[in-house]
């Protein structure tokens, strides 16, 4: 396995166009229309996977602002287990938030799937994390041990559409990934 | 041994939580060591380590995949605390684990009087370095194996090792801090907890990143700014004994202990081997199952490689290292800094 540390180049312009294609998908979409989506997600993974609750501790009622940078709206989360919350919100003003964590669509679904670590990430300057640090902690950890992982616990929230939508990410990264270290 | 020379090592690996012990083993690890989520553990970090219940599900996937599991039970008891360290000692008896990683003498002198069949490793944390030092512990605690701070060169393993009646374990990837293991007390001074008895450096909680409209990342730690990163420069942990300073004597700030940078030993693996190591260990419970996977699989592969006789190729680690940079440490020179 090899990995290459992303700070030390600039992307190829294929690389570039090809982190775009989740900005082009999803600029033309209201955000109202992104709610149920993001609802039904939230209590689909607080429903089927409880375990993640209690690695987060009194942190489970914190309000994360998770920030896709390529993407043309923040997510804020509130991983509480009784009543979880999901929702998109405009990048500007900034909403409120207890801690921040900002990355492309696709390093954070990395680190959601378990194939990118943190650390790494945050360590080549392509993770920014403000805010309540041990709050951004204990929700990496948490994510990161849950059986499986975490991406495919969201997908399936999707149902009868989970396969096709996990087929197009991984096409997406899978793209993207041939260029990064080709 | 083999034809060559050497001696099979032990691949020991970090798990900071089930999904990265089992990462660990399934990528060919033949030991993983954890801790519990208390005090008694010196990566006693929000969100990671292992309830009993995990522990006794990790231990079982890991005996029937041939690995072992090694508890670290490696801070050091406060007073009138000690029983914490008792009961995890008990709990890592009771459900099987392969050895206890100690660094505390009374924590040590209870494993051996209570669990005399139980394998004691002796940590790092204890700062043990002189083959006078070792066999006190072997003598005293039956201590079978020790795990080696990171200042001595190769060619002082192999002089301790012909000295001293147990294994040796020797770091060979991940984080490199200050050479006083188990002594540190400089997140004592800004944060008011003990690395060696609370078992965090550096707390989360007391860790702000800020970053400016250029770029620009400042880190701080409680009231102290750690170090300033400007835009595109790798970054490093948010620890003392990596931050960059200003002081009089200096025209620029400076890394006046030790700088952003991790540990690789993998040059140096068959001088090691030689030097009579028993078992490699590699740093990082803080870290991920993705650095998990990936640094054990190069290591796995690169002591196999070795064992065969042939030139160990080990993968690129080095996105995976703090500030993208890599050393060999105390190891191949004490001049090293």
């Amino acid at each position: 396995m090899t990995l290459r540390a992303r700070a030390d180049f600039a992307p190829p312009p294929l690389q570039r166009l090809l982190q775009t294609i989740p900005r082009w998908l999803l600029a033309g979409v209201p955000l109202p229309l992104l709610q149920p989506f993001l609802g039904h997600i939230a209590t689909h993974v607080a429903r089927s996977r409880p375990e993640l609750f209690a690695r987060l501790g009194p942190h489970a009622g914190k309000l994360f602002l998770i920030d896709p940078i390529d993407l043309p709206f923040v997510l804020l989360l509130r991983p509480n287990a009784k009543r979880p919350q999901l929702t998109a919100s405009g990048r500007l003003p900034r909403p409120r938030h207890d801690a921040a964590i900002a990355g492309t669509f696709l390093d954070l679904l990395g680190m959601l799937d378990g194939s990118l670590d943190g650390d790494a990430l945050f360590f080549s300057r392509d993770l920014r994390v403000s805010g309540d640090t041990e709050a951004v902690v204990v929700l990496r950890n948490a994510l990161d041990d849950l059986e499986g992982n975490a991406l495919d616990s969201i997908i399936s929230a999707f149902g009868p559409l989970s396969a096709p939508i996990k087929y197009f990410i991984s096409s997406l990264r899978g793209m993207r990934t041939e260029k990064h270290d080709g | 041994m083999d034809d060559n020379g050497y001696v099979r090592p032990d691949l020991v690996c970090p798990a900071g939580t089930p999904a990265a012990l089992r990462a660990a083993v399934d990528a060919g690890a033949d030991a993983v060591y954890c801790g519990l989520q208390n005090a008694t553990n010196a990566r006693n970090f929000p969100g990671l380590n292992f309830t009993p219940a995990e522990l006794e599900a990790a231990i079982g996937y890991a005996h029937v995949r041939h690995a072992k599991v090694l508890l670290a039970v490696n801070t050091f008891p406060r007073a009138g605390e000690f029983a914490l360290w008792r009961d995890a000692v008990d709990l890592g008896a009771r459900l099987g684990a392969d050895a206890l990683i100690v660094a505390d003498l009374g924590v040590a002198d209870y494993a051996a009087q209570t669990y005399p069949e139980l394998r004691l490793h002796l940590s790092v944390q204890a700062g043990a370095s002189s083959p006078e030092a070792i066999s006190f512990y072997c003598e005293k605690f039956g201590v079978k194996r020790v795990v080696l701070p990171r200042i001595l060169t190769v060619s002082e393993i192999a002089s301790v090792h012909r000295q001293i009646p147990c294994e040796i374990e020797a770091f060979v990837f991940g984080n490199i801090g200050m050479m006083a293991e188990g002594r540190c007390s400089l997140t004592n001074y800004v944060c008011g907890l003990s690395t060696n008895m609370d078992g965090v450096c550096s707390p989360a909680a007391d860790v702000r990143y800020e970053e400016d409209a250029e770029r620009n990342l400042t880190t701080r730690l409680g009231p102290f700014v750690i170090d300033r990163f400007t835009n595109g420069e790798s970054a490093g942990y948010p620890t003392i004994c990596k931050g960059r300073y200003l002081c009089s004597a200096r025209a620029e700030p400076y890394y006046a202990f030790e700088e952003p940078v991790t540990l690789n030993l993998s040059a140096l693996l068959p001088d090691l081997m030689r030097a009579g190591v028993t078992a490699l260990k590699i740093e990082g419970r803080q870290r991920s199952r993705a650095y998990v996977r990936a640094v054990v699989s190069a290591f796995r592969n690169a002591v196999d490689d070795i064992m065969a006789g042939r030139d160990a190729t080990l993968a690129s680690l080095i996105a995976l290292t703090e500030g993208h940079r890599e050393t060999e440490g105390a190891y191949r020179s004490k001049t090293w800094r």
